[in-house]
C-alpha cells in the first residue's frame, strides 16, 4: 500500500523531470540543493566495497560510485553550473538521524531495505542483493544452518542478521550463544581469534572480510543461507517524492545501461584499492534481473 | 596470533594517522578546553552569584552534563545541533553543522561542567578577607574579580585545569563512535579496512600513553613552580 | 523535523523474540548496575591499596603505586577496553587464553576487571590525596600509641581519609557507572548498546536515546541521595 502510495507520487511527480525545473515549483531536497549549489553524500568508512576509504583516506566503491552519477542526475536536472559535493561519514547508528536531520542527502553504502526502515527513510532502485550466511574457519567443518547446533557464534549489533539469527536459534532450538560485536571487523577478529565458532553477516560482507584477512584460505562462508536474498538500497529522506523521482531515473538509467554492469565487474571481480584485493563475486542471475528491472521494493520475494 | 603480527600496516598509514588524525584530536582537544574553561567559569561564577534563578540553573546545568555518559551526550548533539542552530538563527531548515564543529560544540558544553566545578574550588579556595579588602578599596564586583579573584583562582587551579585537559585529550577519542577521524578514529578506520584491529590499538595505547604520560609529567613540574605558598 | 514520533514503540515486541523494547532496554539497564557494582569492588579495594602504598614510607612501595596510577590513568579507557578483550587472551599460555574466550558472559567478565582497574587508578589518588590532607599529628598519634604502620593505617589514618574523601569518591562512583558505557565497543549489553540496537532495529532513533537518558538521570539521582544518606550515617558525632 504505502509502496503504490510513493509510486504514484513518483508518477505524479515525474513531468518535473522532463520539464525545466523553474526554482518555485522545487520543494524539499532539490530545494535545498539549488538554493546552496551543494549536495550532501553520506559514506561509511569500512563498507567494502561498497562504500569505505582507500589508501589516501577518500571514500571509493560500488555505491558511492552509484551517488556520484546521481549526483550528476541531480545537477543536470536542476540545470547548475556548479555544483559542490561535500562528503560525510555515516556509521549505522548515525545514518537515520543524519537523513532526517538533513546534514546528508543520500546515504551511499550497505543498508538493506525493509519495510520497518521505509517508516523512516525512503529508499531508490535496489543496487545489490545479498543473502545471510555464516564464515567460520575451515578446520571447524561448519557448512548447514544445523551445524551451528550448541556453537557460540556472533554478529554484529543491530543488524538484521543478528535478528534472524536469533529468530532461527529460537525456532528450531539450537542452543547457539549469540554474541553481539560492535562492528564487522570485530566480529570477524572474534572468529579469528577463537571467541567465537561463526559469524552470520551479509554473505558480500563476509566475502570482503576473508579476502582481506591474513589468511584468506583458512575460512569457508556456508553453503547454506540463513535468509533469502535481501536488497541493499541508497537511502533518501522520505516524504520527498520530487527527489526520489530524480533519483530513481537516474539509478534506473545507470543500471540498465551496460555502465551498471561494468561498475558492478569493477568493484566485485576486479581488483579494488587499497591492497589490491579481489572478492571474485560474479553477477548472479537474481542481480542481474534486479539491474535490468530496477525496482525499490523491500519484499525479497520480488527479486 | 602474536607470531603473525603485521606491523607494516602502520608504518604506511602514519601520515594519515598523525597529520589528519592526531591534528583533529589536538586542535578539537586545544579548542574545547579553551572554550570549557571560559564557559566553565561562568557557570562557576553563576553557581556562586547568590541569585536565586541563576545559581539552580548553573547548578541544573552541571549535573545533568555530569550525569550522562559522553557517548550518549555525543550522540544528542550530533543529531540535535543542526536544529539548534535552525532556531538560533531563525532559519526553516535545520542548518548544517560540519562534523568538526559539532563535536567542538559538544565539547565545550560538555567539558564546561567538569572545568566549573574546578574553578569553583578555585574561587572558593580565596580567603573571604580579599573580596572584604577588595570592596573597601570601592572596587565592583566585575573589578575585585577580574582583578583579585580570578587571576588567583586560575594560579591555583592551574595544575587541575591542565589535569582535566588530558582527560579531554582521551575523551575526544569517543567521536570515533561518529566515525569522526580523529586519532583513534584514524587508526581504527585502517585498522577495519585492512583487518589489523590488534596491532593498531596497540600502537594507538602507546602513542596515548607517550603523549598523555609526558604531560603529565610537565603538568606535576608546573604545579611545585606555581603553588602559592602560604 | 522529517521525523516520525513513535512513543508507543516501548510496547512493541523487540525483534530479538523475547519480550518488548522496554523490556530490552531494562535488561540493558540490569546489566549497567551489575558491572558497575561488581567493577567498583575492585576499583574500591585495588584503589585503596595502591593510594595507601603511594603514602607509606617505602621508596619501592611509591614506586610501585605511582607506576600503576600513571599507566592506567594515561591511555584511553576505550583503548584498555579492547586491549582486555582482544590481547590479553592472546598473551596468556595457550590452555588459559582459550579458556577464557570460552567463558560465557565474556565481555561482562571483561569490562568489570577493565572498569576496575581503570578506576583504581582514579580511586587511589583520592585515598593518597585523602591521607595526605591529615594532620601529620594524627601518624605520630598511632606511632606514640605503639601501633604498628599497619595498625596506624587500620585504626588511625583511613578511617579519617575515607570521610573526607566520601564526596569525591562519589563522584568517582558516577564515574565508573557512566563509564560502563564504553564496554558497548567490546559488546556488552548495557543500557546505550541496548538503546543503540534498539534504534537500529526501529530506527526510532529519539525515543531510544531519550528513554536512556532519563534512566541514566534516575540511576544517578539515586545514588546521590544514597550517598547522602551514607555521609550523614558514616559522619563523626561532634566532629568538623
Amino acid at each position: 500500500m504505502r509502496l503504490r502510495h510513493a509510486l504514484l507520487l513518483a508518477a505524479l511527480a515525474l513531468p518535473g523531470i522532463t520539464a525545466p525545473a523553474g526554482a518555485q515549483d522545487l520543494s524539499g531536497t532539490l530545494k535545498k540543493v539549488k538554493d546552496t549549489g551543494a549536495i550532501t553524500i553520506g559514506y561509511r568508512d569500512s563498507s567494502v566495497p561498497f562504500s569505505y576509504l582507500d589508501g589516501n583516506q577518500k571514500p571509493v566503491g560500488y555505491a558511492y560510485e552509484i551517488c556520484l552519477k546521481v549526483a550528476e542526475a541531480v545537477k543536470a536536472h536542476l540545470k547548475l553550473t556548479t555544483m559542490e559535493v561535500k562528503l560525510n561519514p555515516v556509521t549505522s547508528a548515525t545514518r537515520i538521524p543524519l537523513i532526517a536531520n538533513g546534514t546528508i542527502d543520500l546515504e551511499c553504502g550497505s543498508t538493506t531495505n525493509n519495510p520497518d526502515r521505509q517508516k523512516q527513510a525512503a529508499f531508490t532502485n535496489t543496487h545489490f542483493l545479498t543473502a545471510t550466511r555464516y564464515v567460520a574457519k575451515k578446520e571447524k567443518g561448519l557448512d548447514k544452518t544445523d551445524d551451528l547446533k550448541g556453537r557460540a557464534v556472533v554478529s554484529t549489533s543491530g543488524t538484521t542478521n543478528i535478528r534472524q539469527i536469533n529468530e532461527i536459534n529460537t525456532a528450531r532450538s539450537l542452543g547457539m550463544r549469540i554474541l553481539p560485536a560492535k562492528d564487522h571487523a570485530e566480529a570477524f577478529l572474534m572468529v579469528e581469534t577463537g571467541r567465537a565458532d561463526a559469524f552470520v553477516m551479509d554473505d558480500v560482507l563476509l566475502a570482503s572480510l576473508v579476502a582481506g584477512s591474513k589468511t584468506p584460505d583458512a575460512y569457508a562462508i556456508s553453503s547454506e543461507a540463513q535468509s533469502r536474498p535481501e536488497p541493499y538500497g541508497i537511502m533518501l529522506r522520505k516524504d520527498d517524492a520530487p527527489f526520489k523521482a530524480v533519483v530513481d531515473a537516474a539509478t534506473a538509467a545507470l543500471y540498465k545501461s551496460p555502465e551498471g554492469k561494468a561498475l558492478y565487474e569493477t568493484w566485485f571481480t576486479q581488483a579494488i584499492p587499497p591492497r589490491g584485493i579481489n572478492l571474485k563475486l560474479p553477477m548472479s542471475e537474481a542481480m542481474q534481473k534486479a539491474l535490468a528491472n530496477p525496482s525499490d521494493s523491500p519484499d525479497p520475494a520480488a527479486y | 596470533m602474536f607470531a603473525h603480527f603485521d606491523f607494516s600496516v602502520i608504518g604506511a598509514s602514519l601520515p594519515y594517522l598523525f597529520g589528519q588524525g592526531m591534528v583533529f584530536t589536538v586542535t578539537l582537544t586545544a579548542l574545547a578546553a579553551t572554550g570549557g574553561i571560559v564557559f566553565g567559569t561562568a557557570l562557576a561564577m553563576m553557581r556562586l552569584s547568590g541569585i536565586p534563578g541563576v545559581t539552580h540553573a548553573a547548578k541544573v546545568y552541571v549535573e545533568l552534563m555530569r550525569s550522562l555518559p559522553l557517548v550518549l551526550v555525543i550522540f544528542w548533539f550530533y543529531f540535535l545541533v543542526p536544529y539548534i542552530g535552525a532556531w538560533a538563527t531563525g532559519s526553516a531548515t535545520p542548518i548544517q553543522v560540519g562534523a568538526f564543529s559539532s563535536a567542538l560544540i559538544t565539547f565545550t558544553l560538555f567539558e564546561a561542567a567538569y572545568f566549573a566545578e574546578i574553578m569553583r574550588a578555585g574561587i572558593q579556595s580565596i580567603p573571604k578577607g580579599q573580596t572584604a579588602a577588595a570592596s573597601a578599596l570601592g572596587m565592583s564586583y566585575a573589578q575585585t574579580m577580574r582583578l583579585v579573584v580570578l587571576p588567583q583562582a586560575f594560579r591555583n587551579m592551574l595544575p587541575l585545569l591542565l589535569t582535566q585537559t588530558i582527560v579531554l585529550f582521551q575523551d575526544t577519542s569517543l567521536v570515533y563512535v561518529l566515525s569522526l577521524t580523529d586519532f583513534l578514529g584514524a587508526a581504527s578506520k585502517v585498522a577495519q579496512r585492512d583487518g589489523r584491529l590488534v596491532e593498531m590499538y596497540l600502537f594507538a595505547a602507546l602513542v596515548y600513553f607517550a603523549v598523555c604520560f609526558t604531560a603529565s609529567l610537565l603538568v606535576r613540574r608546573l604545579q611545585t613552580r606555581v603553588a602559592i605558598i602560604r | 523535523m522529517n521525523y516520525t514520533w513513535n512513543w508507543g514503540i516501548f510496547q512493541e515486541p523487540s525483534p530479538e523474540g523475547v519480550g518488548t523494547y522496554a523490556d530490552m532496554l531494562l535488561s540493558g539497564l540490569s546489566w549497567t548496575i551489575a558491572t558497575a557494582l561488581a567493577s567498583w569492588v575492585i576499583a574500591f579495594t585495588l584503589g585503596s591499596v595502591i593510594g595507601v602504598l603511594r603514602t607509606l614510607p617505602s621508596r619501592a612501595a611509591n614506586a610501585v603505586g605511582t607506576a600503576y596510577v600513571e599507566l592506567f590513568r594515561n591511555v584511553p579507557l576505550l583503548v584498555q577496553m579492547f586491549l582486555w578483550y582482544f590481547v590479553l587472551p592472546e598473551i596468556l599460555p595457550a590452555g588459559l587464553g582459550t579458556a577464557v574466550k570460552q567463558l560465557p558472559d565474556a565481555p561482562f567478565y571483561t569490562a568489570v576487571l577493565c572498569l576496575g582497574f581503570f578506576t583504581a587508578s582514579r580511586v587511589a589518588e583520592q585515598v593518597r590525596a585523602g591521607i595526605q590532607s591529615l594532620p601529620r599529628g594524627q601518624r605520630m598519634a598511632g606511632t606514640a600509641l605503639g601501633f604498628t604502620t599497619a595498625q596506624t593505617y587500620r585504626h588511625v589514618l583511613l578511617p579519617n581519609a575515607y570521610r573526607i574523601i566520601l564526596p569525591p569518591l562519589t563522584s568517582e562512583f558516577l564515574n565508573n557507572l557512566k563509564n560502563t558505557s564504553v564496554a558497548l565497543t567490546i559488546g556488552l549489553l548495557e543500557l546505550t548498546a541496548r538503546a543503540r540496537s534498539m534504534q537500529e532495529f526501529s530506527f526510532q532513533v529519539f525515543e531510544a536515546f531519550t528513554a536512556a537518558t532519563l534512566l541514566y538521570l534516575v540511576l544517578n539521582l539515586v545514588v546521590v541521595a544514597g550517598a547522602t544518606l551514607l555521609e550523614r550515617t558514616v559522619a563523626v558525632p561532634g566532629g568538623r
